[in-house]
């Protein structure tokens, strides 16, 4: 298969990729450039672990080909804190205790990051409907929704 | 003990590596010159392997090899718990039959993923199709050998004649379907081999079992192998045994002669790490008018594999919640061709709770006495099957606290009188029991020269706490504060740890880490006057570092008392009349369960197993097609777990409880009995609302139009 060259700026960095075009983001993300915050949990856009940030929209990066990507900037759960001070929702989650395995946590922080962009966290109603598609299965929701809560009262 | 950090809400210790995408988990393990597997599973329920044409898939770009039962060693079979780790005996690829679909046939490995998922599709099957036993309901009853060592079948009293004597009598069968755990982390392994050596990196809820497994299946010393754990992205029971595709990881680095990793497909997660099995339940009460029982016969049919047999004790829990004079309990297994099943959050008590509080609800409605009153006059003062006297049991104050917190005393007894709105408004209740487990741990705890502390113990963390929870119990042994100590696990260089199941991690660990840690202490004061700080003694002595350790095992109190966790769930529901849709408004779960090591994280895992029972109640179900006998829709929009938009606000709350007997912390283990009645307390709530009583989970909006 061809190989498809393109720059992808992720936390930052610059990374200048020759790719199948058949590899999704989050392929790219974990076994080309090796960050392995984004998991993946289902591969086909159901549970939202995948989820990051593009040109600051949140996207499933397993629901999308990195090659659609050339020239965009991407966020990951490794570019969210300014060195050891953590972003107020990665805070949040832990005041809040927001998390149990762990798992789903990078996701649901980067979704809720998209969500408090988007204007669509004003009430815990909106909040969840609007997270409803990143999945928690050791059932953090009342948790992550009150750290949501919490960082949008801030703002 | 002067708790400082124990029982308080401490923050999770682990929760700053989980925010910023550092916990490595074992899907997340990079390994120099590391190679991929992909599993190709059967696409029969049953029958012969007639050909497995891997020339394709040898050919492929990057592949290094293709194991399969042509040319894979004979492995040993290792016992199912509780005589051994396996979640399945059967070892893999060992011969040419099929047993059911999604069984694993071969192991494809390429230099990277891409390649030997592309190989792995080019894997050629042809097989002998044999007439295959698909569903519960198309096989005959066998009775089961034993129940993690107890006997299937029980009689007390004659509960026959008390049902022909009963002033109130209630017959009805209710059912559950296949469950998934569905941790988001799936099933994963990654395995290298340095010579005659083998690490493991495993997604597990039991480090050592894993160990044992592979050593006994591949005939090695099981100090030749060790397995590494430190983060699991969740597991509920799916994870507490050892699997095929551990030993399978292991068999394909050393076939291709790199490490390799082997991560199963979410469509594989539903044939790969066991399952809760389905259970047609028939239960007949009898009770006096007041609604105080008489009788109780709660008759289990459940299903296991063609080739192996587990079954979980749904009925036992109307043996033991209940003061009941006269109570029978029977399971029966059918033989399906499916995976074999396994443990699952509150395995028996989860699904069998259903059952036994769906029909408390009909008693009350029949009797005319409120639920929570009923449930109050058959309170049993002494644990019912055994006759033994509650090591503690504060169900009656779960009851009366979670009445209160709730509101029930406004709940107009009348289905379909309460409404908001055009909808329907319901409330139900149930109560929640668990026993109480734990088995021998060790641990270590380590006080350095620069004032740190290091605690250690073999056990795992899979989002429950255990990190934490041995930081807190470390930091309270020694007097200094938690942010001195750091806590490592998962990894069988540790002192040796029980799985973590049966919600025995805290009550089984806690202790070790209190001994280790007071050991620890011992030895640096015996260095020295009382009054210098950890950190002076030994830097005075020119001492790096003091090591403590600690044993902890079940006393002696198992014999003499009853141990059990209770609660107490009431939950509000609003439904769509017109569309049957059931919504979760309100929910307060009210918990006895001796000393509560850090109120945070508990509370998070109390409602983590409410959101599981909502699960149950409402939405999750494995589909399988007859014909095919297979998984139809085998991804999470096929089974639907709980979404944010689908969990209310819940209130959790602890009951104060001191139990002196359960173990030196007073600990009793709260994980499942979190589950335990939630779905029967939505379902009752269903019924307040509607007035229909829905027998069949989930209650989708299909069975309520």
């Amino acid at each position: 298969m061809t190989r498809t060259e393109i720059t992808l700026s992720v936390n930052g960095c610059q990374h200048t990729l020759a790719l199948d075009p058949r590899v999704t983001l989050l392929d790219a993300l974990r076994e080309v450039i090796g960050l392995t915050g984004a998991k993946k949990g289902c591969d086909r856009g159901e549970c939202g672990t995948c989820t990051v940030l593009v040109d600051g929209r949140r996207v499933y990066a397993c629901l999308t080909l990195a090659v659609m990507h050339d020239g965009a900037t991407v966020t990951t759960v490794e570019g969210l804190a300014d060195g050891t001070d953590l972003h107020p929702l990665q805070q949040a989650f832990i005041s809040r205790d927001a998390l149990q395995c762990g798992f789903c946590t990078p996701g649901q922080i980067l979704s809720a990051i998209g969500l408090l962009a988007e204007g669509r966290a004003t009430s815990e109603q909106e909040i969840r409907e609007f997270m409803s598609g990143n999945l928690c299965r050791c059932g953090a929701y009342p948790n992550i929704v009150a750290a949501i809560r919490d960082v949008a009262g801030a703002q | 003990m002067r708790p400082t950090a124990v029982g308080t809400p401490v923050d999770r210790a682990d929760a700053r590596s989980k925010v910023t995408g550092t916990a490595c988990y074992t899907v997340d393990v990079v390994l120099p010159d590391l190679a991929h597997a992909v599993v190709v599973q059967s696409t029969v329920p049953t029958g012969r392997i007639v050909r497995i044409d891997a020339a394709a898939a040898e050919r492929a770009p990057g592949v290094l090899g293709v194991l399969s039962h042509a040319n894979t060693p004979s492995l040993a079979e290792v016992p199912t718990f509780p005589q051994g780790p396996a979640g399945q005996r059967r070892p893999p690829l060992q011969d040419d039959t099929v047993n059911f679909d999604g069984e694993h046939l071969a192991v494809v490995v390429a230099d990277t993923l891409h390649h030997a998922a592309q190989a792995a599709a080019l894997i050629d099957v042809a097989y002998d199709r044999e007439e295959a036993v698909t569903t519960l309901e198309a096989g005959d009853e066998l009775p089961p050998s034993g129940i993690f060592g107890e006997a299937p079948d029980s009689v007390r009293g004659d509960p026959e004649a008390a049902l022909a004597r009963a002033e109130v009598r209630l017959d009805a069968t209710y059912t559950t379907p296949t469950e998934h755990h569905h941790p988001l982390e799936p099933g994963a392994t990654v395995a290298a081999w340095d010579g005659g050596r083998l690490t493991l990196y495993d997604s597990t809820q039991w480090v050592s079992g894993v160990r044992d497994a592979v050593a006994m299946t591949l005939g090695m010393a099981t100090d030749q192998v060790r397995v590494v754990s430190p983060f699991v992205g969740g597991a509920f029971g799916s994870k507490a045994m050892v699997w095929p595709h551990v030993v399978l990881a292991a068999l394909a680095a050393r076939h291709v002669g790199r490490p390799v990793k082997l991560v199963l497909s979410r469509a594989q997660m539903f044939t790969s790490l066991g399952y809760r099995s389905p259970t047609v339940q028939r239960l007949s009460l009898g009770a006096r008018q007041d609604g105080t029982l008489t009788a109780i016969v709660h008759a289990v049919t459940q299903q296991t594999s063609v080739f192996e047999e587990f079954v979980a004790g749904a009925g036992y829990i109307s043996r033991s919640l209940y003061a009941c004079p006269n109570v029978a309990v029977r399971h029966r297994l059918v033989r399906v061709n499916a995976p074999t099943p396994t443990v699952m959050r509150a395995p028996g008590e989860a699904v069998g709770s259903f059952a036994l509080e769906s029909a408390l609800d009909e008693l009350a409605a029949q009797s005319g006495v409120d639920p929570v009153a009923l449930r109050l006059r058959n309170f049993a003062e002494d644990e019912p099957q055994e006759g033994l006297a509650w090591s503690s049991n504060a169900l009656r104050e779960c009851y009366q606290v979670g009445a209160e917190r709730f509101g029930w005393e406004r709940r107009t007894t009348e289905p379909r009188s309460m409404r908001e709105g055009r909808h329907l408004v319901g409330w139900g209740m149930a109560s929640a029991t668990y026993g109480v487990h734990s088995e021998a741990a060790a641990a270590r705890v380590r006080i350095c020269a620069d004032g740190r502390i290091l605690v250690t113990s073999g056990t795992q963390d899979l989002g429950t706490g255990t990190y934490t929870t041995m930081v807190q119990v470390a930091a309270d042994a020694l007097g200094v504060p938690v942010e001195r100590v750091t806590a490592a696990l998962g990894d069988t260089d540790l002192p040796p740890a029980p799985h973590s199941g049966g919600s025995q991690t805290a009550a089984s660990v806690g202790p070790a880490v209190w001994s280790a840690a007071l050991d620890a202490c011992s030895k640096v004061l015996a260095l020295a006057e009382q009054g210098d700080s950890y950190a002076e003694i030994l830097t005075r002595h020119g001492i790096e570092f003091v090591e403590g350790r600690g044993d902890a095992r079940p006393g002696a109190s198992a014999s003499r008392f009853a141990m059990r966790s209770f609660g107490a769930h009431f939950a509000e529901v609003q439904v769509d009349p017109e569309l049957g849709e059931v919504r979760l408004t309100r929910f307060c779960g009210v918990f006895g369960a001796g000393r509560i090591l850090n109120p945070k994280t508990a509370r998070s895992q109390m409602i983590g197993g409410i959101v599981g029972g909502t699960g149950m109640a409402l939405t999750e179900r494995t589909v399988t097609d007859r014909r095919l006998g297979r998984v139809v829709s085998p991804n999470l929009s096929g089974y639907a777990v709980p979404t944010h938009a689908d969990i209310p606000w819940i209130d959790v709350c602890f009951i104060d409880e001191h139990d002196p007997h359960v173990n030196a912390l007073g600990v009793k283990g709260i994980g499942e009995v979190a589950i335990v009645g939630v779905a029967a307390a939505i379902a009752n709530a269903v019924h307040h609302a509607t007035g229909r009583r829905i027998r069949d989970l989930p209650i989708t909006p299909q069975t309520l139009l």
